[in-house]
């Protein structure tokens, strides 16, 4: 983040102001990731003039950065007129899409109407191993492709390179596929559960292994000896810290209208449909509890050697069972990153350890009546 | 005679009033700006239609205590300047409404 976006977003959380929202679109996919957190079926989608009231609402309330994602967001008929719409609010918008449904005049539209970013899911530079993702054959080369339009015209374009055991080998291949695509890149290693709180694809989740290598790449780390160092030690300060922007600067808005901190953090907090978007950001309860809490507030966390470096996500928390304790995929980034366990993955540990053995040493005095005959079975006994 | 020059704002810029600043994105490299309350006064009235030094007269020499002369040659500059960023559209005929993007929300 640039030195004048941090002022910014000190700014607009002493003003109370939601400077960044993210609105889904849709949960409808022309794709079937292994990986995907979202059921796919439209469950009643807000209508055109509901998202234009909503967006309307948005500006008023002074949210500035605006990322239109989904589900597919190309899947919506209406999509350009609501980016339209959204951009004669002067809306800072960036898009999240798989690009597999973008041509030339899509490209042409986007460059027209100002957007500022757009966003590209790539898992492979393979495509035996993106198509098997997406379950859609033929999906990388029409995402290249549609890159490459966007690129010609000169629009920013972040290829974003979700990590899982499926491709955890190809990250360097996607790397240089967007170098020579003049795309920006980004790598998440963190598959997240589905917004239901079912966990079936946190099986797909890369490893430790894989995500030790990753904190010594230095492209992504820089010093890596530096990044992998023994955490600091908590100062008074840092107990004061807030986890992350969700609820405090930046909010989420599901295809429903449902109101949550953010699209990882499934606390529904209202719905735009019965109330107005700022009596939701100014007034909900849930919000309120979430940006009291801070770092001293957090069981175990607060005590972790951790706890000034670490990237806990409140939202993985909250999914975990509790907003205010650890989330146990940033416990395991804290321990591929510098050898050392957390709070949490010592409780567990202990906790799923099998019993210790005990040597039950034979008492003289009794031996010979009462345990006679048991021999050295009663030493290998378990308590 | 001096000509006039219009003003207007770029439609390709995304733009929010945050407390008493304007924050502004260029399209052109994802460069962020904030603009301080005079620039933002000029910024809103850059309708495409007013000239400029109409806007310096009506909405600035109003609120500030300066020169006419002295606020018009500073309000150019400025102008310029922000044309220079892609903020601003400068021209001495007037400019078509749809390349004008609408005035700003104030949270």
């Amino acid at each position: 983040m640039s030195a004048l976006m941090q002022e910014m977003s000190d700014r607009a959380l002493r003003l109370g102001v939601p400077l960044s929202v993210q609105l889904d679109l849709t949960y409808r996919c022309n794709e079937q990731c292994v990986h995907c957190y979202l059921d796919h079926d439209d469950h009643g989608e807000m209508t055109t003039a509901e998202i234009k009231h909503l967006l309307k609402e948005m500006a008023e309330a002074g949210v500035f950065i605006l990322t239109l994602s989904g589900g597919e967001i190309f899947m919506r008929k209406d999509f350009f007129e609501i980016l339209e719409y959204a951009r004669a609010l002067t809306f800072c918008i960036r898009l999240k899409t798989n690009a597999v449904l973008i041509r030339e005049a899509q490209a042409a539209r986007l460059r027209d109407l100002g957007v500022e970013s757009i966003q590209v899911s790539i898992y492979s530079h393979r495509p035996e191993v993106h198509d098997a993702i997406t379950k859609v054959p033929g999906s990388l080369r029409r995402s290249v492709n549609a890159i490459r339009f966007l690129k010609s015209l000169g629009l920013k374009v972040v290829i974003a390179n979700v990590l899982m055991t499926e491709n955890m080998r190809d990250y360097q291949g996607v790397r240089a596929l967007a170098d020579e695509l003049g795309a920006k890149y980004t790598l998440d290693p963190t598959i997240t559960p589905m917004m239901d709180g079912g966990r079936s694809t946190l099986d797909l989740n890369a490893g430790e292994s894989a995500l030790r290598a990753l904190f010594r790449d230095e492209f992504f780390v820089g010093n890596a000896d530096e990044f992998c160092a023994p955490p600091p030690a908590l100062s008074e300060d840092s107990m004061e810290s807030l986890p992350c922007s969700a609820g405090h600067t930046a909010c989420y808005v599901s295809p429903y209208g449902e109101f949550y901190p953010c699209v990882q953090f499934p606390l529904s907090c209202g719905n735009v449909r019965q109330q107005r978007f700022i009596d939701i950001w100014r007034d909900s309860v849930q919000l309120k509890e979430v940006r009291s809490i801070r770092l001293r507030d957090l069981s175990g966390c607060s005590q972790c050697a951790h706890g000034a470096t670490c990237t806990r996500c409140p939202g993985l928390a909250f999914m975990e069972g509790n907003m205010r304790g650890p989330s146990t995929a940033d416990c395991e980034k804290s321990y591929a990153r510098t050898g050392i366990p957390s709070k949490n993955l010592l409780a567990k540990k202990e906790k799923s350890s099998p019993p210790r053995l005990v040597q039950i040493q034979l008492v003289p005095a009794i031996t010979g009546s009462r345990l006679s005959g048991m021999g050295s079975s009663a030493s290998a006994a378990g308590v | 005679m001096k000509k006039k020059l219009y003003v207007a704002r770029s439609p390709r810029i995304a733009a929010r009033m945050l407390g008493e600043e304007m924050l502004v994105m260029s399209g052109q490299g994802s460069t962020l700006f904030t603009l301080n309350p005079t620039a933002t006064i000029l910024w809103q009235a850059a309708d495409g239609a007013t000239p400029l030094d109409e806007i310096v007269e009506r909405r600035i020499c109003s609120e500030f205590e300066v020169k006419p002369e002295e606020a018009l040659r500073d309000a150019e500059a400025l102008a310029e300047d922000l044309a220079k960023h892609g903020i601003l559209l400068i021209s001495e005929e007037p400019i078509a409404s749809h390349a004008v993007v609408q005035e700003q929300h104030r949270p």
